[in-house]
C-alpha cells in the first residue's frame, strides 16, 4: 500500500518471525494486516454474537456502498495526482445522481451510467475551469461547486419532476427504469449455496470467510464487477503508462513536466474531468441500490471518498482499502443498530493494542488517552444493547475521523497537489 | 480620489461578479424556459403598502444577522488560510445544547440570556477545537475531519432532540425542545421604526441585531488592531515568516479555530432568541454552507461580509413569493452558488490584474489592492494542500 517504504531487502534480518511477518514487502504485509484484521473480526463476532457482522448480506451491502466511496476516491486520485485538489467531489457526485436518476426513468440502466458520467464530468470541466484557467484556490472552487450543485440538482427537480406523469417530485425522480443485470457464482453461491450453508454454521473464521466470500458473490451486478475492475485499470493506466507518467508528473513538478514538454494545463483539465466523471459514477451506483434519484442520497459520500484517497496515501490499492472500511461501517449502520455497537468493541481491542504500544514507547500521553476511550468503548459496548438511529447514522463518519487520526502520520501527496500553477510564473 | 483609487478594485471584483452571476443564472434560467426577468421582477417585488414593504425588510435583517455572523466565523479561520467548513455543525449542536440549557434553567432576563450565549459559544468552540487539535496533533486535514464533524454533529443533535431534550408531546408533528421561558427571550427592536415614522411591521427585527453588530466591531478591531490578528493574518500570508518572527503556529491553529467556532455558535441564536425559543426538527439549516459563501464574496472582512449578507437575505427572502408565484424556489440557491464561483473568479482576476498594474508601477506605491487575505478566500501563499496543511505540523 504505502509507497515510502525503502526497498526490503536492504534492511538487515530482525530475527526469522519477524522475517516472516514483514518481509516479502508490501504485498505479505497487507495479507497479513487482511488475516489479522479478519480473525479480529471474528473474535469480536464470536464474542458479541452479533451475526451481522460478518453475514453475507451485510458483506453484499458494504460492496454496494463501498464502490460509489471508492469511485468517488478514485476521481479523487486523478485529480490530485494531476495536482489538483478536488473538494468538489460531493458536487460532482450530486450532479452525477441527478444526471443517473433523470436518464434512468427516461432510457433505463444503460443510460443511467452515461447520464451521471455526463454530469458529474460537467462538474469537473467547471472546476478545471476555475482551477487551471483562472487559478482559483482548489478548496474554494470546490467549496463553490458543492454549494451549486446541490442548487442545481434541486432546480432541476423542481423544473422536470414535479407534474411528471412518470412520478416523482421536487426532492425524487420517477423510478429508473430498469436494473442493471445481476448474477451469482453458480454451486458456491447459488443453487446448493455451498458458502451459505457454511455462513449458517457459525464456525470461528471459516464461516465469517464464507460470509465474505458469499456477500461478495451472490447477486452482483456486472457493472459494479467493473466498478471494482477500475481500481486495477486504474494503477495501470496512471503507473504503468506514459499518459500516466505524464499526468502525475503535473501533480509533482508541474514547471518541470511542461520544460519538458508535457501539456500541463491539459493534462490537468483531462484529469479533473475525468474525476469528475468518476464521482458522477459513483453517484450512478447511489442511484442503482435505491432504483431512484433522491435529494441528499451522497450524505456526504464524495468527502468520505475524498477521506478514503487520504487514508490511501493517493494510492489506487489503499484507496481500495479505505473504501472497504467506510462501505462496510456504512452497510453495518444500515442493516444493524445492534451491530454498531459490536464494533465498539473492536475500537476497544485496536486502542488496547495502540495504548500498549505507546507506552512502551514511553508515549504516556497519547497512550493514556487512547487507553481511557479503550475503556469506555469497552465498557460502552459492555452496557449499551441498541444505539439510538441519530447516532448510528455517523458510524462511517465517525469512523472516517477515527481512520484519519490514527493513520494521517506517514502520508505523502503529491508535491505539488493543490498549488495554483501558471504557466512562467513558478 | 486616492480612497477610490484604494476601493476601486475591492469593490469593482464583487460587484462585477454580481452582475456576472447574474447574467449566467438568467441564461441558465432562459435555456430552461423559466423567463428570469419575472423572476427577478418577483425578487424585486416588496409589496404595496408601507407596512409589506418594511416586513420584507425586516425579514431581509433578520436572516442577515445569522448569515453575517456565520460569515464571520469562516471568515476568522479564512485569514489564517484555514477551512472551517464545519460551521454548519457547529452552530446546530451549539444551539440545540443552548435551547435545552435554556429552558432548563431560570434566572433574570439579561443574565439569561448571556448564560444560553455562553453556552452555544462554549460548545460551538469546544466541537470546533477539536478539529483544530487533530489538525496539530494528528495532522489531519481541518477540510475533512470539519465535514466529518459536521455529520457527527447533526447526528447527534438529531439523537438530542428526539431522546434527551425533547419537549414536545409525544407524536407531535414537529418535535422540538422546552421552551425557553420569557426571561430567556430577547425582545426586538421594533420601537424604532416607531421613531423612525415608519409603519410597524407585524415582525419583530430582532434584538440580536445589536450584538452581532458588536461582535462584528470586536472581531473587526481584533483583526486589524491587535497583535493576535497581526499574528493570524502573517501566519496566513506565510506561515514560515509568522514562525521565524516567533508565532507558534499550532498554537494559532487552536487559538484562530476555537474563535472562529465561538463565533459560530452565535448563529442559531437570533432565530432562537428572537422567534421561535426552541429548537426544532426544522430549525433554520445550511446557514454554515452559506456563511462560507457570504465570506467569500465579503472578501473576508467584515464590513464586506455584512453587506454581503444583506445580498444573501434579499435572495432568500424572495423563496416564498417565488413559490406563490409559481417559479421555481430553488433560482434563489442557483444565483447564490453562480456568485460565491463568480466571485472566486473575478477576485482571482483582480488580483492579478492589480499585481500586474503594480510591476508596471503605474499604482501608487501604497495604493495596491490587497493581496492575500483579499484574494480568494484564504491566503493565496499558503497552498491549502502543501505538506504543512494535510499531513499536518508533526514536528
Amino acid at each position: 500500500m504505502s509507497t515510502a517504504v525503502s526497498a526490503p531487502e536492504t534492511r538487515p534480518s530482525r530475527g526469522p518471525l519477524t522475517d516472516l511477518l514483514t518481509g516479502g514487502g508490501p504485498v505479505r504485509r497487507a495479507l497479513w494486516l487482511a488475516l489479522a484484521g479478519l480473525a479480529l473480526f471474528s473474535i469480536v463476532r464470536a464474542v458479541s454474537g452479533e451475526e451481522a457482522l460478518t453475514s453475507s448480506s451485510t458483506m453484499s451491502a458494504a460492496l454496494l456502498l463501498a464502490v460509489p466511496i471508492g469511485l468517488a476516491g478514485l476521481g479523487g486520485l486523478f485529480s490530485e495526482r494531476a495536482g489538483v485538489v478536488n473538494i468538489g467531489l460531493e458536487g460532482m457526485m450530486i450532479l452525477g445522481t441527478w444526471g443517473a436518476g433523470f436518464a434512468g426513468y427516461q432510457w433505463g440502466w444503460g443510460a443511467a451510467l452515461v447520464g451521471g458520467v455526463l454530469f458529474g464530468a460537467l462538474g469537473g470541466l467547471l472546476h478545471a475551469l476555475a482551477t487551471v484557467t483562472f487559478g482559483v484556490d482548489h478548496v474554494v472552487s470546490g467549496v463553490a461547486i458543492n454549494i451549486l450543485a446541490a442548487g442545481l440538482a434541486r432546480f432541476l427537480s423542481e423544473l422536470f419532476y414535479t407534474d411528471n406523469p412518470a412520478g416523482g417530485g421536487v426532492t425524487q425522480s420517477p423510478p429508473v427504469s430498469s436494473k442493471p443485470p445481476s448474477f451469482s457464482l453458480p454451486v458456491l453461491s447459488s443453487g446448493p449455496d455451498l458458502l451459505g450453508d457454511l455462513e449458517q454454521k457459525h464456525w470461528f473464521l471459516l464461516s465469517d470467510l464464507a460470509g465474505i466470500a458469499r456477500g461478495v458473490t451472490s447477486g452482483v451486478a456486472i457493472v459494479t464487477v467493473l466498478a471494482v475492475l477500475l481500481v486495477p485499470a486504474t494503477y495501470l493506466l496512471l503507473w504503468r503508462t506514459a499518459f500516466g507518467l505524464r499526468l502525475r508528473s503535473c501533480g509533482e513538478n508541474p514547471a518541470a513536466a511542461d520544460s519538458l514538454g508535457v501539456p500541463v494545463y491539459r493534462f490537468k483539465y483531462i484529469a479533473v474531468i475525468i474525476s469528475g466523471g468518476l464521482a458522477g459514477l459513483g453517484g450512478v451506483f447511489l442511484v442503482f441500490i435505491a432504483g431512484i434519484y433522491r435529494e441528499n442520497q451522497t450524505n456526504g459520500r464524495g468527502f468520505i471518498g475524498l477521506a478514503s484517497l487520504i487514508f490511501g496515501n493517493w494510492r489506487p490499492g489503499g484507496l481500495a482499502a479505505g473504501a472497504g472500511l467506510f462501505g462496510f461501517s456504512d452497510a453495518l449502520q444500515l442493516r444493524s443498530r445492534s451491530a454498531v455497537v459490536a464494533l465498539l468493541l473492536l475500537v476497544a481491542v485496536l486502542l488496547a493494542v495502540l495504548a500498549v504500544r505507546q507506552f512502551l514507547r514511553h508515549q504516556l500521553l497519547v497512550g493514556g488517552i487512547a487507553a481511557v476511550v479503550a475503556v469506555a468503548a469497552f465498557v460502552g459496548f459492555l452496557t449499551i444493547d441498541e444505539l439510538p438511529p441519530g447516532i448510528v447514522s455517523f458510524t462511517p463518519h465517525l469512523t472516517t475521523l477515527l481512520v484519519l487520526s490514527l493513520a494521517s502520520q506517514r502520508l505523502r501527496m503529491p508535491a505539488a497537489d493543490g498549488l495554483v500553477y501558471r504557466r512562467g510564473e513558478n | 480620489m486616492n480612497a477610490l483609487r484604494r476601493m476601486g478594485p475591492a469593490l469593482l471584483a464583487p460587484v462585477l461578479a454580481v452582475v456576472v452571476a447574474l447574467v449566467i443564472s438568467s441564461a441558465v434560467m432562459a435555456a430552461l424556459a423559466v423567463n428570469p426577468f419575472d423572476v427577478f421582477a418577483v425578487m424585486l417585488d416588496f409589496g404595496d403598502s408601507p407596512t409589506q414593504q418594511v416586513t420584507a425588510m425586516v425579514v431581509i435583517v433578520n436572516r442577515a444577522i445569522p448569515l453575517f455572523l456565520a460569515g464571520l466565523a469562516v471568515a476568522i479561520a479564512f485569514r489564517m488560510g484555514l477551512f472551517n467548513i464545519g460551521v454548519e455543525g457547529q452552530y446546530r449542536l451549539a444551539t440545540i445544547i443552548a435551547a435545552a440549557a435554556g429552558a432548563a434553567i431560570s434566572l433574570p432576563g439579561p443574565l439569561h440570556i448571556l448564560v444560553i450565549m455562553l453556552v452555544a459559544v462554549i460548545v460551538a468552540a469546544v466541537w470546533a477545537g477539536i478539529v483544530a487539535l487533530l489538525k496539530v496533533t494528528r495532522g489531519v486535514s481541518e477540510v475533512i475531519s470539519s465535514i466529518m464533524m459536521n455529520f457527527i454533529a447533526l447526528g447527534l443533535a438529531s439523537y438530542l432532540l428526539t431522546g434527551p431534550f425533547r419537549g414536545s408531546p409525544e407524536g407531535a408533528s414537529i418535535i422540538s425542545t422546552a421552551e425557553i421561558p420569557e426571561s430567556g427571550q430577547m425582545p426586538g427592536l421594533n420601537g424604532i421604526f416607531g421613531a423612525l415614522g415608519l409603519a410597524n411591521p407585524p415582525r419583530q427585527l430582532y434584538g440580536f441585531l445589536l450584538i452581532a453588530a458588536v461582535v462584528g466591531v470586536v472581531i473587526a478591531v481584533l483583526l486589524n488592531r491587535t497583535r493576535f490578528g497581526f499574528d493570524l493574518k502573517a501566519s496566513g500570508m506565510s506561515p514560515s515568516a509568522a514562525s521565524a518572527s516567533g508565532v507558534n503556529a499550532r498554537a494559532m491553529v487552536v487559538k484562530t479555530m476555537l474563535l472562529s467556532g465561538a463565533v459560530a455558535g452565535l448563529i442559531g441564536l437570533p432565530d432562537l432568541l428572537g422567534n421561535t425559543h426552541s429548537y426544532t426538527t426544522d430549525f433554520t439549516a445550511g446557514l454554515g454552507f452559506l456563511g462560507i459563501a457570504v465570506a467569500l464574496l465579503g472578501r473576508n472582512k467584515p464590513v464586506g461580509i455584512a453587506f454581503a449578507a444583506l445580498l444573501f437575505a434579499f435572495l432568500d427572502r424572495a423563496l416564498v413569493p417565488l413559490q406563490i408565484a409559481d417559479y421555481p424556489s430553488s433560482v434563489v440557491t442557483i444565483v447564490q452558488g453562480t456568485i460565491v464561483l463568480a466571485v472566486v473568479v473575478a477576485n482571482e482576476i483582480a488580483r492579478r490584474v492589480a499585481r500586474r498594474s503594480a510591476e508596471r508601477g503605474t499604482a501608487a506605491p501604497a495604493g495596491g489592492p490587497p493581496t492575500g487575505n483579499g484574494g480568494t478566500g484564504p491566503a493565496q501563499t499558503t497552498p491549502p494542500g502543501g505538506t504543512d496543511e494535510r499531513q499536518g505540523a508533526q514536528a
